[in-house]
């Protein structure tokens, strides 16, 4: 950390793979902000739970290859709607209590549902890390000329654009998201033109959920399957989303890939402080623009 | 809140000093009840979270990164306690004054956002301090700073006698709750609950409100910072265990179960949760997940903690200065 800061420029296949790995933590990153800037949107919490939801995707595919032989592609399918359908439950036992309240007991209440989920896993399957091998038709390597892609790489990243495009479009340009746009600004004037405002909450968090689930199934093969996966990620995702700002779906899509190439970035210059880049960067934006790039302030 | 100040005001109620009086006598004795490393946990963490409920509690700024104050000074205490040889006291005031300093700078970063926002930020800047940790060489990476000596105090007493730590870390102790007290009880603590409750109207009332929730964070900080370098003499060891998120979580549990924004409420809570984790350590992760059941159940059903929610019952024993919201 303290040491001379050697800039000297990497060759350029280490340079792309580098690169490439910060992308891929870009796509995980922009579609968990993705989710909490949905969620908080809706509910007006921050969903502490993310990780574990996260988490718990990932061993939703690695339980159902494992027990009931279920390709990765029908998990794909299938653990968001599991998890969906959980975080359906827990909104309605748990949270939907905590909407007159202070914000920050969201958050408290959120945080405690995570470490009730991650005790429960790490009993269960300890601390180490699954294997989850990729499906056999992503294997391999595309030979791009001046590096090798591999598929399941390419994959993740096309399939995450996909996904958090095709969120933001449903939500800035269709007439569902204008609904849920109108229910986040006023929602008591939007129940009184016989939408059911209550039940649109709790699909929208459902539907975060979700996409917190999908992330963990695509990420499975990446990373290995372990209990702690969501709530390393999940912190350095706060500070994407102070980075951003939650005011604006484009925005914490764009803040979580632009930060993961950073961070893949740092990795090839200054390797040492590749794990604090974000927060540091975080640290910056607050010195220089208090409410974030595409903020809007929140109380 | 009316009846809460009235109870206040009557100093002379004699109640709240047999009450008083009883907590003093059961601190003086414990060690010769239960084992004393146990007790001198539990003050420690019983001046964190008193530390940490005078921001959350009075100031109404809720942070999730307090480990990092108490973990860099166990940190620095150590490191200076063992490799300079320096004596206790010096030892533990290095270390406070290094989470001031953190505190200050954190603070400033901070109170630029409001409400979640920056409980996320000081989350995420106590994480880059885990991640600082964890890379630089004093700190010991994964095994930390173990065998600390806790030295002679003064020259006169030997620390490694188990009463004469004890006695030592109850000293600490009750001047930390000394300044928390005085803090909250003082006109810049009316200003922290004026904050807390309306910081809007602070504001038009003429308050510099920054420059308050600054000095609250930087005294917090501090404070969380002598209760972590006692630790570290304590169970001479300071290690990323410390440092890590969940220790802020775990804070923040305690202040919430014993009652946010009540004066003894956090050290209840950190006794309870501290004795509680002495019992279930042979469980393994079931601690974290009763961990997540208490907090669930205190958002849901219990959000005055149990100082709060005796104090509503029984105002002139407990009550100081009301609960938020």
């Amino acid at each position: 950390m303290l040491g001379f800061i050697h800039i000297a420029f990497p060759p350029l296949p280490a340079l792309m793979a580098q690169l490439l790995i910060g992308l891929i933590n870009g796509a995980f990153y922009a579609m968990l902000s993705l989710g909490l800037a949905v969620i908080f949107g809706m509910l007006g919490i921050i969903n502490f739970t993310h990780g574990s939801q996260y988490m718990i995707g990932a061993f939703c595919a690695y339980l159902l290859l494992k027990f009931l032989g279920i390709s990765y592609w029908w998990s794909l399918l299938i653990a968001p709607l599991v998890v969906g359908a959980f975080g359906i439950v827990l909104e309605r036992l748990f949270i939907r209590h905590l909407y007159q309240l202070d914000h920050l007991y969201g958050l408290l209440l959120t945080f405690g549902l995570a470490l009730i989920l991650e005790g429960l896993f790490r009993q269960e399957w300890g601390s180490s890390g699954l294997p989850y091998s990729i499906p056999p038709t992503l294997t391999g390597a595309y030979n791009l000329g001046f590096m090798f892609l591999p598929i399941y790489r390419g994959w993740v990243i096309v399939a995450s654009a996909v996904v958090c495009f095709g969120t933001w479009f449903v939500i800035e340009r269709t007439r569902l998201g204008s609904y849920l746009r109108a229910a986040t600004e006023n929602p008591a004037l939007v129940q009184s033109f016989g939408i059911n405002v209550p039940r649109m909450i709790t699909l929208t968090y459902g539907f975060g959920v979700g996409l917190a689930a999908l992330a963990g199934v695509l990420a499975a093969p990446i990373y290995q399957v372990s209990p702690l996966m969501g709530s390393n990620i999940i912190i350095v995702v706060f500070a994407v989303v102070v980075i951003g700002g939650m005011g604006s779906i484009l925005g914490s899509i764009v803040s979580g890939f632009v930060l993961g190439l950073i961070e893949g970035l740092t990795k090839v210059f200054y390797p040492e402080a590749s794990s604090t880049a974000i927060f540091v960067i975080m640290a910056i934006v607050l010195l220089v623009k208090p409410a974030g790039f595409f903020g809007r302030e929140f109380r | 809140m009316r009846s809460a100040l009235a109870a206040n005001l009557e100093v002379g109620f004699a109640g709240r000093r047999v009450l008083g009086l009883v907590l003093l006598a059961a601190a003086l004795g414990a060690p010769f009840l239960f084992y004393p490393v146990f007790v001198m946990k539990a003050l420690c963490f019983a001046l964190f979270a008193s530390a940490f409920n005078l921001l959350i509690g009075y100031a109404g700024l809720a942070s999730f990164g307090h480990a990092a104050f108490f973990g860099w000074a166990a940190y620095v205490t150590a490191y200076a306690v063992k490799s300079w040889g320096l004596d206790p006291v010096s030892g533990i005031l290095l270390g406070t004054a290094l989470a001031a300093a953190m505190g200050l700078v954190f603070g400033w970063l901070a109170i630029r956002r409001q409400g979640i926002y920056f409980a996320m930020i000081t989350l995420a800047l106590a994480q880059m301090m885990y991640f600082v940790a964890n890379e630089v060489a004093f700190t010991g990476g994964e095994d930390g700073i173990q065998a600390v000596p806790r030295g002679t105090l003064f020259g006169l007493v030997n620390l490694d006698d188990p009463y004469a730590m004890y006695y030592f870390v109850l000293a600490i102790f009750l001047i930390g709750f000394a300044i928390i007290w005085r803090t909250v009880n003082s006109p810049f603590g009316e200003v922290l609950k004026a904050i807390r409750e309306n910081e809007g109207r602070a504001i038009s009332l003429g308050y510099r409100t920054e420059h308050y929730k600054l000095l609250a964070f930087t005294l917090s900080a501090a404070l969380s910072g002598l209760a972590g370098a006692t630790k570290a003499l304590v169970f001479q060891l300071a290690s990323l265990t410390d440092v890590f998120f969940s220790t802020s979580g775990d804070v923040l549990l305690m202040t919430l179960l014993g009652g946010i924004g009540t004066l003894f409420g956090p050290a209840a809570g950190a006794v309870i949760m501290v004795s509680m984790e002495n019992y279930l350590a042979q469980f393994g992760s079931w601690v974290t997940v009763i961990e997540g059941a208490i907090f669930v159940v205190c958002v849901l059903t219990f959000r005055r903690g149990i100082v709060g929610e005796l104090a509503r019952f029984f105002p002139r024993w407990f009550a100081d200065g009301g609960t938020p919201r």
